[in-house]
């Protein structure tokens, strides 16, 4: 690696959290160099590697200086988390350990955050649902923190398969939501969402989410730099709420509770912290544009038929516009949401100015991501929004259904 | 003109190796320098129950991912899928997209009903009979290579991937990743030594029934008829 700028050279057994250390005593994640996030997203150079998943969650926690990774099994899940566990053992991450359950995971991320310590956990599904009490209070309680979602079923018939509609019950947490498309995705999102995540005009948590099983346990190609590289640690007094230590009281909201005052006093507590935290949600765009190339990924723009995707929806998507272009002469256009918190409303907006028809295939049965884009589009778009295709219970969607939904007159499943 | 891509749905039976053969064809286009993916589905592993794997074989990019509902490509490893109904997809040739690919291990033709058969025309299927189990048995000595002449004929009829990286493929799966036969190998400890050459001796085998399955496909004019199958 060149020393060139943006690679921060810290020597080894200098950088400021292991004052003191010999060198024999340094970790496999003392040794790393600590580079910045620009250098770590654009400029190392990378090597490709046919990987699961779950490996290219670890691969990116191996190299994001984590601090705190609290693990609690769950299908399909609980492999990544097992697999930051050996990441542990080799010295990359600091602290590791199975907590209780989720409640008792959340929580336990929710207080080595606001002790200063860049932490991390995944869940999946029901799991997810667990923790939703704590979960939903993080970003009221401004915690830095990275969430991993592998989606699964939660709703009745249980099952273990990919569907999505957990990431509906997120939408309104207030926390910053990605949707992963791919093992690249995976791979990239994770870190970007520690720097984002820290970013003091933000200080909010950052989830994560890809489709179970067709991302965390299939092989895809990803390109990924050194594991001799980190990003820098995070500096948790830059942040909006600092950390709690001896001298910092803990925030206001948890010493001084609202629900200890008058009615009036706590609803305008409410509402104040509440603007703050959507406020900052809103700021993160900045930084989602710069660092993940927008909210959207916009293919064939011109097109008058828009598929509108997120998460393993997108993949199969641009299978159907790749046969709609091939096989039937049609260029159909694809829009990737990669952001579903914040949403990206005006870019929607923009996106579909020329659309007449926009389709929106998703993997849940009551389609989240459609309401989603019927509010953002409203008295925006003169386009018929249609719901679907969708499927239920974690099936993948064959491409002949979407296919079928662009092209009504044609007969493609059967 | 040679299709870019195959979606392919294996059925069989448990204990006959389609989720093994599924691997090795996938692996073998990786090796080939494609793309594939590759989708088991079984329920209790037990030995002749029912057992689908779904392979994506394809010279260039694959987004799509998950099982394959609308195959180009069926290959069935067990005539009692057919006649038993030992299957996920009943009937065996559901999703089947026009001018497909049906391989069917058995030996003579299996009598299918009036509606199947009518229903197989009406797709332009292309039904071809392999003696998997009995080519298995004569050619590599065991029945349980009747996985490898399916993975050898279908290989012949798409025209993917190529033999040299199936044999690739084969290797790797039974001697592990990256293994280089060297001088280096003598001096192997007697167990590992003998460990050794019994599985050199399955990977000759294994690789003799997926030759005089290939063989056979070209000899029967299999390979050419696929030209017109579309994805």
């Amino acid at each position: 690696m060149s020393d060139s700028a943006g690679v921060k050279d810290v020597q080894a057994g200098k950088a400021p959290e292991i004052k003191g250390t010999t060198e024999s005593e340094l970790s496999a994640g003392d040794r790393q160099k600590i580079v910045t996030p620009e250098y770590m997203f654009f400029e190392a150079p990378r090597e490709r590697a046919f990987i699961t998943g779950s490996e290219a969650a670890k691969e990116a926690i191996r190299r994001s200086n984590v601090d705190v990774a609290i693990s609690y099994p769950i299908t399909p899940q609980s492999e990544t988390m097992q697999q930051v566990g050996s990441l542990w053992a080799e010295g990359y991450v600091k602290e590791y350990f199975r907590g209780e359950e989720e409640i008792g995971v959340m929580s336990a991320i929710a207080g080595s955050s606001r002790a200063g310590a860049r932490s991390m956990t995944a869940t999946a599904g029901p799991g997810l649902m667990r923790g939703m009490e704590v979960i939903a209070s993080w970003p009221g309680g401004r915690i830095p923190a990275v969430l991993l979602i592998m989606c699964r079923v939660v709703n009745a018939p249980l099952a273990i398969q990919p569907d999505n509609v957990e990431l509906a019950y997120l939408l309104n947490s207030g926390l910053i939501l990605f949707h992963g498309e791919n093992q690249q995705d995976f791979f990239d999102y994770t870190m970007k969402a520690f720097i984002i995540s820290e970013r003091p005009e933000i200080t909010l948590p950052v989830a994560v989410a890809v489709d179970g099983f067709f991302v965390t346990h299939a092989r895809g190609y990803v390109s990924m730099p050194s594991k001799d590289i980190k990003l820098p640690p995070r500096d948790p007094y830059a942040e909006a709420v600092p950390a709690m230590d001896n001298e910092n009281p803990p925030a206001r909201l948890s010493r001084d509770a609202p629900i200890q005052k008058s009615n009036f006093i706590s609803y305008q507590v409410h509402a104040s912290w509440q603007q703050e935290v959507w406020a900052a949600n809103e700021r993160s765009r900045r930084y989602i544009n710069k660092y993940m190339g927008g909210l959207i990924e916009v293919v064939n723009p011109d097109a008058e038929i828009m598929l509108i995707a997120s998460g393993s929806a997108v993949s199969q998507s641009r299978e159907a516009v790749r046969q709609a272009e091939e096989e039937h002469h049609t260029k159909i256009g694809l829009i990737k949401v990669r952001s579903l918190r914040p949403f990206p409303t005006p870019e929607l907006r923009e996106a579909c100015k020329h659309a007449k028809r926009i389709i929106v295939p998703e993997f849940n049965y009551m389609g989240w991501l459609h309401r989603e884009i019927v509010t953002a589009l409203y008295g925006y778009s003169k386009a018929e929004i249609v719901p679907g295709p969708r499927v239920y219970g974690g099936m993948s969607m064959p491409t002949e259904m979407i296919l079928q939904t662009i092209f009504p007159h044609k007969k493609f499943v059967f | 003109m040679q299709l870019k891509r195959y979606n392919i749905r294996m059925a069989g039976i448990g204990g006959q190796g389609v989720v093994t053969a599924s691997h090795i064809l996938s692996n073998g286009m990786v090796i080939n320098g494609g793309e594939s993916t590759l989708v088991p589905f079984f329920g209790s592993e037990k030995r002749m129950a029912p057992v689908e794997s779904y392979v994506r074989i394809a010279i260039d990019k694959i987004y799509e991912i998950g099982e394959i509902i609308y195959p180009n490509v069926i290959m069935i490893f067990h005539p009692q899928v057919i006649t038993h109904g030992k299957s996920y997809t009943m009937p065996f040739y559901s999703g089947l997209k026009q001018n497909g690919v049906v391989l069917i291990n058995s030996d003579t033709p299996i009598p299918l009903q009036p509606d199947e058969v009518r229903e197989l025309e009406e797709r332009q299927a292309r039904i071809h009979y392999l003696p998997a189990t009995t080519m298995a048995r004569e050619v590599g000595g065991t029945d349980l290579a009747t996985n490898m002449a399916m993975v050898g004929a279908i290989a012949s009829i798409l025209g993917i991937p190529s033999m040299e990286s199936l044999e690739q493929s084969v290797r790797e799966r039974f001697l592990g990743k990256g293994f280089v036969v060297s001088g280096g190998t003598a001096a192997l400890d007697n167990v590992i030594e003998k460990k050794f050459a019994k599985k050199e001796q399955l990977l000759k085998s294994n690789m003799a029934v997926i030759s005089a399955a290939y063989q056979y496909a070209q000899d029967h004019g299999w390979a050419a008829k696929t030209e017109k199958a579309s994805v």
